[in-house]
């Protein structure tokens, strides 16, 4: 990582903070010899030389109203920036944090299955199970919830619903009874259903796949990369490797995904890197090596006194990763379309929905097998979570009201660490769950967390490689 | 972006844009994202407006 100023840089517990604040309101990094500059508020990304990034340290707002500086320098470029609200911008977006409020409903989170036929190592749901017992969701339970999206998704045409589990083809007859149901009636409906399915994949078989493929918007593909890597953490309940039982179905599924006569043509591999595989580029790499294209590679969360846990000595090597697959993508080295490094520049998503993200306990929630309803499924199992049961009949706003209140106030302006931070129009405060488990409170954000810096440094990675391409220069 | 990027020491790729989509934004036809880990960690900012 190289940047404002390297030694800042390299103290990983304090350079974000101190470089946030200092520049006031805008992020200036470099990557590769190049110079980049975010102004968070406008949502402006720029691209300078080494002259105007190293000016940006000696300029401030209060200079640029007394100064205009001489046409055709390097400050006069900068002062044209500032008086067009792209440098230093005014935040004008909290007025936008009261929208939203009475949010309809728009998407489930179905726990069809709190059961698994894997014991990974690092599973926030305790194998599934979400600390309660094995249990499956009932078909009807399944038709019940689309109904309960339906009916409380007031004017909204787009829906979703994401199978999840535990594994969520261990139940398979509530899988395809909730999507017939919904397919079956959506036009009379007047709404649109995407689904997904999260899988790690031991159960897939020819006609699963066809019935995905020809009906999931997107389908999460778990697996973590090199074998070695994989069978470590990702066995079996009798100890053996699920590497070699899965990856051949991945195949067979993303390749007749991509010859479906469907628009549904989403998917990706989803793997976790931990503290075992902090060379984690080596299993970008061979994913892509067997053929998978999409990839979405994770830094597991949780206790940071776990075995497998990220900590912040890690940091430099975690960086170090990422500048490396950054390296890679830029240099057109490899075709792979690595997740992270996704960030739409021109036509992202708008500032409405960037004030809370996920939508959590307010137009997105998340039911388990037995139709109990909370903020998503991070929060299943803890009982002061739970909001009610779509077997009420009762809309979501009435089933806990302070719950969806709680939700709807939380959001970039009401967190912590978020309302000076850079990053808050990408990552939107993060996970309200994680800062629920780590703070017991989700305002609580801490910009020096592990999470929060790995975040930034992928946002960078990210701005970057779809600033050079703007600026066609990779 | 067309005057700015006539510059030689700043190029600017995108411009003011946040303030554009609050005057249109909030019609909820985008996609849910999850920014928990065990999920996808998916900011915001690689979601499409879809309006």
């Amino acid at each position: 990582m190289t940047s404002t100023n390297a030694k800042q840089e390299r103290s990983l517990t304090s350079s974000d903070a101190k470089q946030e604040r200092s520049y006031n309101n805008i992020h200036k990094y470099t990557l590769d010899g190049d110079y980049f500059v975010v102004d968070p508020a406008s949502g402006a990304v720029h691209v300078a030389d080494k002259t105007a990034f190293d000016f940006l340290d000696k300029v401030k707002p209060s200079i640029f109203e007394r100064y205009e500086g001489i046409p055709g320098g390097c400050y006069s470029e900068l002062y044209a920036l500032y008086k067009r609200g792209l440098l230093f911008g005014d935040d004008n977006c909290r007025e936008h944090a009261k929208t939203s409020i009475d949010a309809p409903l728009k998407a489930l989170c179905l726990h069809v299955s709190h059961d698994c036929n894997l014991r990974c190592g690092y599973c926030f749901a305790k194998d599934g199970t979400y600390g309660g017992e094995r249990q499956t969701m009932p078909p009807e339970t399944a038709i019940a919830a689309i109904d309960f999206l339906v009916k409380n998704s007031g004017e909204r045409t787009e829906l979703e619903a994401d199978f999840f589990g535990g594994e969520p083809l261990m139940a398979w007859e509530t899988v395809t009874a909730a999507v017939d149901y919904a397919r079956a009636n959506e036009s009379r409906w007047g709404k649109r259903f995407r689904f997904t399915v999260t899988t790690n994949g031991l159960l897939l078989d020819d006609d699963k796949i066809a019935y995905i493929n020809a009906n999931m918007s997107n389908c999460v593909l778990s697996l973590d990369g090199r074998k070695a890597v994989n069978d470590k953490i990702r066995p079996t309940p009798n100890g053996g490797g699920s590497f070699d039982l899965v990856t051949d179905k991945f195949k067979r599924l993303v390749q007749s995904r991509s010859k479906t006569d469907s628009n549904f043509k989403d998917w990706y591999i989803r793997g976790t890197f931990t503290a075992y595989n902090l060379d984690f580029t080596e299993d970008v790499i061979e994913l892509s090596r067997l053929g998978f294209r999409n990839i979405s590679l994770e830094p597991v969360t949780g206790d940071e006194a776990l075995p497998y846990a990220i900590k912040h000595e890690h940091l430099p090597q975690i960086y170090e990763q990422y500048e490396r697959l950054y390296r890679m993508i830029k240099a057109g080295e490899s075709d792979i379309n690595f997740f992270h490094f996704n960030v739409d520049l021109e036509g992202g998503a708008c500032v409405i929905r960037r004030l809370r993200g996920c939508g959590c306990g307010n137009d997105y929630l998340a039911v388990t097998p037995d139709a109990t309803v909370y903020p998503c499924h991070r929060f299943v199992g803890f009982p002061e979570w739970e909001m009610g049961s779509i077997k009420q009949e009762t809309p979501p706003q009435k089933m806990k009201d302070e719950i969806k209140a709680y939700f709807t106030e939380t959001h970039i302006y009401s967190k912590r660490d978020c309302p000076d931070c850079w990053a808050r129009f990408y990552c939107s405060g993060g996970c309200n769950a994680s800062s629920n488990e780590r703070f017991n409170d989700c305002r609580i954000t801490d910009s020096k967390s592990v999470e929060c810096l790995m975040m930034k440094k992928r946002l960078e990675c990210a701005i970057a490689l779809n600033a050079l391409k703007i600026a066609n220069k990779c | 972006m067309n005057n700015q990027n006539q510059n030689t020491h700043i190029k600017t790729v995108t411009g003011a844009t946040l303030k554009e989509t609050a005057e249109k934004g909030g019609c909820g036809k985008c996609r849910a994202s999850c920014q928990s880990a065990c999920k996808t960690s998916c900011t915001v900012a690689n979601q499409p407006c879809e309006r």
